[in-house]
C-alpha cells in the first residue's frame, strides 16, 4: 500500500543522504522524494511516498525516528490530508490540436506556461489521480517532456470522522 | 581561554573521562600528535587502523567506557570501516576520530582524502564532519553523549587539517540537549503489567536475553527475575555471562549452534521473554517456526528491533535495566502463585533434557579436541579470564566450552563476523585490566587478519595469551563445504600456514607449539604464567565439526549433530 510520510529533519549536510541510504541500505522503497526548507531556520521537510505492509511501514517509520537528525516522522496515510504534486508538461500542438488540447488543459485548471508554433507547455497541480487523468488524455497529442515534483502533503486541519 | 583544535580535542577527552587511545599517525592528524604528549592522556600505537578500533571495542566491552581512537585521513580512515561495522552491529559505545584533509581542498581528490563520513553513515550511530572549529568542542560532547546513551554505537567524527590548527575560545557544554534524540529508558507500566501477567498464566516460560543485558548492566536484574520466579534461561552469543552459566535454570546458548535444549525450549515454550536480544537469523532459524507457540513479550531499547523479524505481543521499549526491575516488581505483586510448583514440571522437564543431550564430543584418545582444549582453558583460569574470539568454529567451541558467570568476559565479533576481531580485542581489554587474564580463542586461519598486532602486544608488554585452535582449515566453511557442499573443499585448506611460535618469537613475543594432549596442560600453564604476550599454537583434529547445528534457513526444531 502507498503511504505518505512527513518528516522533519534538521538542516545539516548529508541529512538527505542518511534519509535516502536508510532507504536504499534496508531495501525500502521510494516512489518519490521531496525536499525544501520551512520557515525555521535549521529545518527542512522531507516528503517521501514509499510502499509496504504494515510490517515494512512501520520499521521505515522506526528507522527514520532513529536517524539522529529525524525530528519527527507522520504517516499521512490514516489521516485526512491535502496531498499536492506539480508537472511540467511539453504536449505537441499543431494547428488541428491546439484547440483540444487547450480544452482539455482548461477542464483540468491547467496553465500554459510556454508556447511555440507546435507545442504547448502546461503546468498541472494536483493529487496523483488528476495527474493520471490529464496525462491519459494528452497522451494521444504526444507527449514530448514530462517532468513532475513528487507529492507533498499536509495534513488537513479538520479530522472529520468517516 | 583561546585553544587549537588539537588542544580542544585533548581537553574534551579529558573531560569525557578518557586516559587511553588507540591510534596510528599520519599527516592529516600530526598536529593532534604534537599535542598529545602535553596531555595525561596514554596513546596506544597499534599497526593497522582496523585493530585500533578493535582494541578501543575491546576496551569498551570489557570495561564499560566508550573507546576512543584516533587515525589519519584517507587510508587511515578507510581502515577503520571493518571495526566501526564490529561495533555498530554489536552496540559498542566508540568515538573514532579520523583526519580529514584542509576544507578548501575537500572533494579535490587530494592525496590522502576520503569521504568516510559518507563511507561510514550506514555504519556509525551517527557522524561528523567538523568544518568549523567553534563547533568542536559540543560536537565531542554530542559524539559521547550519542555513543554512550540510548542503544550504544560508534560514533565518527572526521576533523579537517586546518579545523585541528584553527584556535577558538574553549568552553565545554556542561550539560546536552538534542532535540531530535531522546531515548526511552523508562518501560510502560502497563506494558510491564501485562507482561506480568503472562508470566503468571504460563506453564512454560523462557526468558532469551541478548547483548542488551550486558550493555546495560543489567545482569544482576535479570539473574534475580530468573532466579526468584524459577524462569529457565538462554542467550544469546552476545548475551553469554549475562547469566551464570553454572545455575540448574541456564540452557545454554540457542541458536543455529546452541543448545538441544536452548533451542527445544524455545520451540515448546508458552511465553518467551526476550531481554535486549533481537531475533536475529542465526538465533531464530526459520523465523516463522521461531517460539511459534509462545506469546512473546520483548524488553529493547531500540524501537526498531522490535517486530522488526518476530513480531512480538508485549513489547517494552526501555533500558533493560529499568525494564528489568520493573518487570520483577510487577510479578511480585501478582499473589497466590507458588512458582516453585507452578514452573517445576517445565524445569523438570529441561533438566532432564540437558542431561540427556549435554554438549559433547567424541573423546576417540587421538588427535587434540578443540572443545577439550577450550574446556582445559576454563579449567586453568577458574574460569576467571576474559576471552576474546575470533569468528568461525573457534568462536562456537569458545561459546559452547568454557562456562561464562559474569557479564565482559566474552568479547566476540556477533553480529558482523569479524575474523580477526580478537587479538586487537584482547589488547584493548588487557589495557582495562592490566591484571586479569586474557585469552584470544583464535584459528589458525582468523589470527593472520590481525596478527601485525603482536608488534603491539610486544611493544607495551600487553601479556595476551592466544590459542590457536591449528586445524589446517578454514574450519567453518570447510564444515558447511563437508555438510552441505559434497566435501568439496574449495579455497578452504591453510597448507602454507607460518610456523606461529617462530613467528611469535620474531616478533619477541613467546611461542609454544603443542602436538600432544599429554603436553596441553603444562603448555598452557606456562603461557598463562609469563609475564607477556604468548601464541599457543594448539594442533587439533583438522575435521572436527562444531555441533550440535541447525542449518540455515531451518528451523530450531531441525537441529543435527545433536
Amino acid at each position: 500500500m502507498r503511504h505518505v510520510l512527513s518528516i522533519l529533519v534538521e538542516n545539516e549536510p548529508g541529512v538527505l543522504s542518511r534519509v535516502v541510504g536508510l532507504f536504499s541500505g534496508r531495501g525500502f522503497n521510494i516512489e518519490s522524494l521531496n525536499v525544501g526548507p520551512t520557515l525555521e531556520a535549521g529545518v527542512s521537510h522531507i516528503t517521501i511516498c514509499t510502499s509496504g505492509d504494515e510490517q515494512i511501514i512501520e520499521q521505515i517509520i522506526k528507522q527514520l525516528h532513529k536517524l539522529i537528525t529525524v525530528i519527527k516522522v507522520v504517516d499521512l496515510t490514516h489521516l485526512q490530508s491535502v496531498e499536492r504534486e506539480i508537472v511540467l508538461m511539453k504536449v505537441g500542438a499543431e494547428d488541428s490540436k491546439r484547440a483540444e488540447v487547450l480544452r482539455i488543459a482548461d477542464i483540468f485548471r491547467c496553465k500554459v506556461v510556454d508556447v511555440s508554433t507546435d507545442e504547448l507547455t502546461l503546468e498541472i497541480t494536483g493529487d496523483q489521480g488528476k495527474i493520471k487523468a490529464v496525462v491519459a488524455l494528452m497522451q494521444r497529442f504526444g507527449v514530448k517532456e514530462f517532468i513532475r515534483t513528487g507529492t507533498v502533503a499536509m495534513r488537513r486541519s479538520m479530522q472529520l470522522a468517516d | 581561554m583561546v585553544l587549537t583544535g588539537a588542544q580542544i580535542l585533548m581537553e574534551c577527552l579529558k573531560r569525557e573521562g578518557v586516559d587511553l587511545i588507540f591510534g596510528f599517525p599520519g599527516g592529516a592528524v600530526i598536529d593532534i600528535y604534537d599535542e598529545l604528549p602535553n596531555h595525561p592522556i596514554r596513546h596506544i600505537l597499534v599497526r593497522h587502523e582496523q585493530a585500533a578500533v578493535h582494541a578501543a571495542d575491546g576496551f569498551a566491552r570489557a570495561s564499560g567506557k566508550v573507546g576512543v581512537c584516533l587515525v589519519t585521513s584517507g587510508p587511515g580512515a578507510t581502515n577503520t570501516v571493518t571495526g566501526i561495522a564490529t561495533a555498530y552491529m554489536d552496540s559498542i559505545p566508540l568515538v573514532v576520530i579520523t583526519g580529514q584533509v584542509p576544507t578548501h581542498l575537500i572533494g579535490n581528490d587530494a592525496f590522502q582524502e576520503a569521504d568516510i563520513v559518507g563511507i561510514t553513515r550506514p555504519c556509525t550511530k551517527h557522524n561528523y564532519l567538523v568544518k568549523n572549529v567553534a563547533d568542536l568542542a559540543t560536537t565531542i560532547k554530542q559524539a559521547f553523549y550519542i555513543a554512550r546513551t540510548g542503544r550504544p554505537g560508534p560514533v565518527l567524527i572526521d576533523l579537517p587539517k586546518n579545523v585541528v590548527n584553527a584556535t577558538t575560545e574553549f568552553s565545554y557544554p556542561e550539560s546536552i540537549s538534542i532535540r531530535s534524540y531522546n531515548p526511552n529508558v523508562s518501560p510502560n507500566r502497563k506494558q510491564l503489567r501485562k507482561a506480568a501477567e503472562l508470566i503468571a498464566l504460563s506453564r512454560k516460560p523462557v526468558i532469551y536475553a541478548g547483548g542488551g543485558v550486558v550493555s546495560s548492566d543489567s545482569a544482576d536484574e535479570l539473574t534475580r527475575l530468573a532466579e526468584t520466579f524459577k524462569l529457565p534461561v538462554t542467550t544469546t552469543l552476545m548475551g553469554l555471562g549475562a547469566f551464570p552459566g553454572d545455575r540448574p535454570n541456564w540452557l545454554g546458548m540457542l541458536g543455529m549452534h546452541g543448545t538441544y535444549t536452548a533451542n527445544m525450549a524455545i520451540n515448546s515454550c508458552d511465553v518467551l521473554i526476550s531481554v535486549g536480544a533481537r531475533f536475529d537469523d542465526r538465533v531464530t532459524g526459520r523465523v516463522n517456526a521461531f517460539a511459534s507457540r509462545a506469546k512473546i513479550i520483548h524488553i529493547d531499547i531500540d524501537p526498531t528491533s522490535i517486530s522488526k523479524n518476530v513480531v512480538v505481543d508485549v513489547p517494552i521499549v526501555a533500558d533493560c535495566k529499568n525494564a528489568l526491575t520493573g518487570l520483577f516488581e510487577e510479578v511480585a505483586k501478582i499473589k497466590d502463585v507458588n512458582w516453585e510448583a507452578k514452573h517445576e514440571s517445565w524445569n523438570r522437564s529441561l533438566a532432564e533434557m540437558k542431561a540427556a543431550y549435554p554438549l559433547g564430543y567424541a573423546k576417540n584418545g587421538g588427535a587434540i579436541k578443540p572443545q577439550w582444549v577450550v574446556e582445559k582453558i576454563y579449567e586453568l583460569s577458574k574460569g576467571e579470564a576474559i576471552i576474546s574470539t575470533e569468528v568461525g568454529q573457534n568462536q562456537m567451541w569458545a561459546a559452547q566450552f568454557y562456562t561464562y558467570k559474569k557479564p565482559r568476559t566474552l568479547l566476540t565479533s556477533g553480529g558482523l563476523g569479524t575474523m580477526g576481531y580478537g587479538f586487537p580485542a584482547a589488547i584493548g581489554a588487557q589495557f582495562a585490566f592490566p591484571d586479569k587474564l586474557v585469552v584470544d580463542i583464535a584459528g589458525d586461519g582468523s589470527i593472520q587478519m590481525n596478527i601485525q598486532e603482536l608488534a603491539t602486544a610486544v611493544s607495551y608488554n600487553v601479556p595476551v595469551k592466544i590459542v590457536i585452535l591449528n586445524n589446517g582449515y578454514l574450519g567453518m566453511v570447510r564444515q558447511w563445504q563437508e555438510l552441505f557442499y559434497h566435501k568439496n573443499y574449495c579455497a578452504t585448506c591453510l597448507h602454507t600456514n607460518p610456523d606461529f611460535v617462530a613467528l611469535a618469537k620474531a616478533y619477541g613475543a613467546a611461542g609454544y607449539l603443542v602436538e600432544k594432549a599429554e603436553d596441553l596442560e603444562s603448555t598452557l600453564e606456562a603461557a598463562f604464567a609469563y609475564p607477556g604476550p604468548v601464541i599457543v599454537d594448539v594442533r587439533v583434529e583438522p575435521e572436527e565439526n562444531v555441533a550440535p547445528m541447525v542449518p540455515a534457513g531451518a528451523a530450531l526444531s531441525e537441529m543435527l549433530l545433536v
